[in-house]
């Protein structure tokens, strides 16, 4: 049972090896960290350009019963956003929850439309808590919704301004596709599910493509010359500097979507009506607040990046917090964090004690992202 | 006449008129990557052989910079603590980290030299 422990390798391996990558282990895959530019400049070759990333680590999966709303109903038993009401071709951001509240993962979840015309859910879940998340949905499900694992696809993420551009040689169908939407479709002549998402802030695609399909997208993609590879690095700073949290780091199992400042994941109906795992504590939450909330921090001056696990205390010095993502935002060009700190020190502006390796400097809880938000709205004229 | 020495840990001490320069290798930068931050030690502190005298940061992660022989810091490199990425572009020359007295110049013996440690990190890749 050697293979085991070994790390599983996507179907962009080589790609990565050829462009020179250094490989880690992530969620059980052998990933790139970054290429030859390094992170800094990935990161701002994506908010500039565009970049390519490998995201086929990460789970995808499907609902299906004999109606869409069957498989609506039976996820939101242990989702707390609204699905069933969730447009054919629309996708949401959404949480899986626990009899406590907590979040056992953050997922997107899909009102998918097949060829055949059959309306079905699609999720995408993190890499490390894929086979976690598997068992955990099969066991919630109803036997009347069957549980899908689409592990014979692979997943691209194409982010940044030019990204719409990119598409449109190979995809013209992709252009003008609404902010969080979905289409089934190809890219040149490979079949190919196409979103409109992505974890970086900028405008962007997610392509979801049979694993014997991929590298041959990957190879039409990275023949344009303004594409380039970009790895998890870049991929860390750039989802910390648009403030989405990072799974096992800003959210996890024993933090609810209302301290994770996630609340409008949830809808009127949903906040309403409840009916999810952990929705007495939740809806207590709402109704009285959390003690604790995910916070975005700047630093005042210059200052120590500070990671996660920094203690945060308040002006008279007493412990009120701990960073779970901090780092340097290369576009920020400073050190940028975020964490947890007991109410009422989430309130804008509150001035916080971050301790570095023993000192301790002064920040400001901030707005979340650090950076606008650049994602394509469609009501707003394209711009050619 | 400048002699240069380089640790195990891959910091480098340039040795001239009893005065130590001490920053990280070409290698080291290149193993941490952009180097967004560093943390110098104040003149006038005492450290022995070993000790954590400095830390840079890269964007992946934060490390310490130990100090190869014993001595007191002299001065920071201020230039570099304004600009980082010193540490990056010119390593080994405008981008030290701080200066330091010898106490004893026996410790410079145990330390490699340009040669011993290229091969030192040759192998160790």
């Amino acid at each position: 049972m050697s293979e085991k422990n070994e790390l599983k390798k996507t179907a962009f391996y080589d790609l990565h090896v050829e462009h020179g990558a250094k490989m880690v282990g992530f969620g059980g895959y052998s990933m790139p960290l970054h290429y030859e530019m390094g992170i800094k400049q990935e990161h701002l070759y994506c908010r500039e350009t565009v970049g390519l990333f490998d995201v086929s680590h990460m789970g995808q999966a499907e609902l299906i019963a004999d109606d869409y709303e069957t498989a609506a109903r039976a996820l939101e038993k242990i989702i707390p956003g609204d699905v069933l009401n969730l447009k054919p071709e629309r996708l949401r951001y959404s949480c899986l929850l626990n009899e406590k509240g907590g979040i056992e993962d953050d997922l997107m979840v899909t009102h998918r439309v097949q060829e055949d015309g059959s309306h079905i859910v699609g999720l995408v879940v993190n890499a490390g808590r894929k086979s976690h998340d598997y068992a955990y949905i099969s066991a919630y499900l109803p036997d009347d919704v069957d549980f899908k694992i689409l592990d014979d696809r692979s997943l691209l993420a194409l982010q940044g301004p030019d990204a719409e551009k990119i598409m449109a040689v190979w995809c013209g169908e992709a252009v003008g596709m609404p902010y969080m939407s979905e289409i089934e479709t190809s890219f040149f002549d490979v079949p190919c599910r196409v979103s409109r998402c992505g974890y970086t802030g900028e405008d962007g695609f997610e392509l979801s493509l049979l694993n014997d399909d991929a590298s041959r997208v990957a190879k039409m993609l990275m023949s344009h010359p303004d594409v380039e590879l970009i790895g998890l690095g870049a991929r860390d700073s750039l989802r910390l500097e648009a403030g989405f949290c990072l799974y096992g780091h800003d959210i996890d199992t024993t933090t609810s979507p209302i301290e994770a400042d996630l609340s409008w994941i949830m809808n009127k109906r949903r906040r309403q009506e409840g009916g999810f795992l952990g929705d007495t504590v939740i809806l207590d939450q709402v109704a009285n607040g959390p003690s604790k909330r995910r916070v975005g921090l700047l630093p005042d001056g210059p200052a120590a990046p500070a990671r996660e696990g920094a203690k945060l205390f308040n002006e008279q010095n007493q412990e009120i917090g701990v960073v779970t993502s901090g780092g340097f935002g290369p576009t920020i060009g400073g050190p940028v964090a975020m964490g947890y700190v007991t109410l009422p020190h989430d309130k804008l502006g509150t001035q916080i004690f971050v301790e570095v390796r023993g000192r301790k400097s002064l920040w400001r809880v901030t707005d979340l992202p650090f950076t606008p938000y650049r994602t394509y709205n469609a009501k707003r004229p394209t711009q050619h | 006449m400048t002699k240069t020495y380089y640790s195990p840990s891959h910091e480098y001490v340039s040795v001239d008129g009893g005065i130590a320069t001490i920053g990280i290798t070409t290698y080291a930068q290149s193993q941490l990557g952009d180097i967004v931050f560093v943390e110098l030690p104040e003149t006038g502190r005492g450290f022995k052989r070993g000790d954590e005298a400095a830390v840079v940061e890269s964007v992946k992660a934060a490390s310490e910079v130990y100090t190869p022989v014993t001595g007191e810091t002299t001065e920071m490199n201020e230039e570099l603590v304004a600009n980082p990425g010193l540490a990056n572009d010119d390593p080994e020359n405008s981008g030290w980290f701080f200066k330091q007295t010898i106490i004893n110049e026996d410790e410079l013996t145990k330390l490699m030299d340009r040669a011993q440690y290229d091969a030192f990190v040759k192998e160790n890749r």
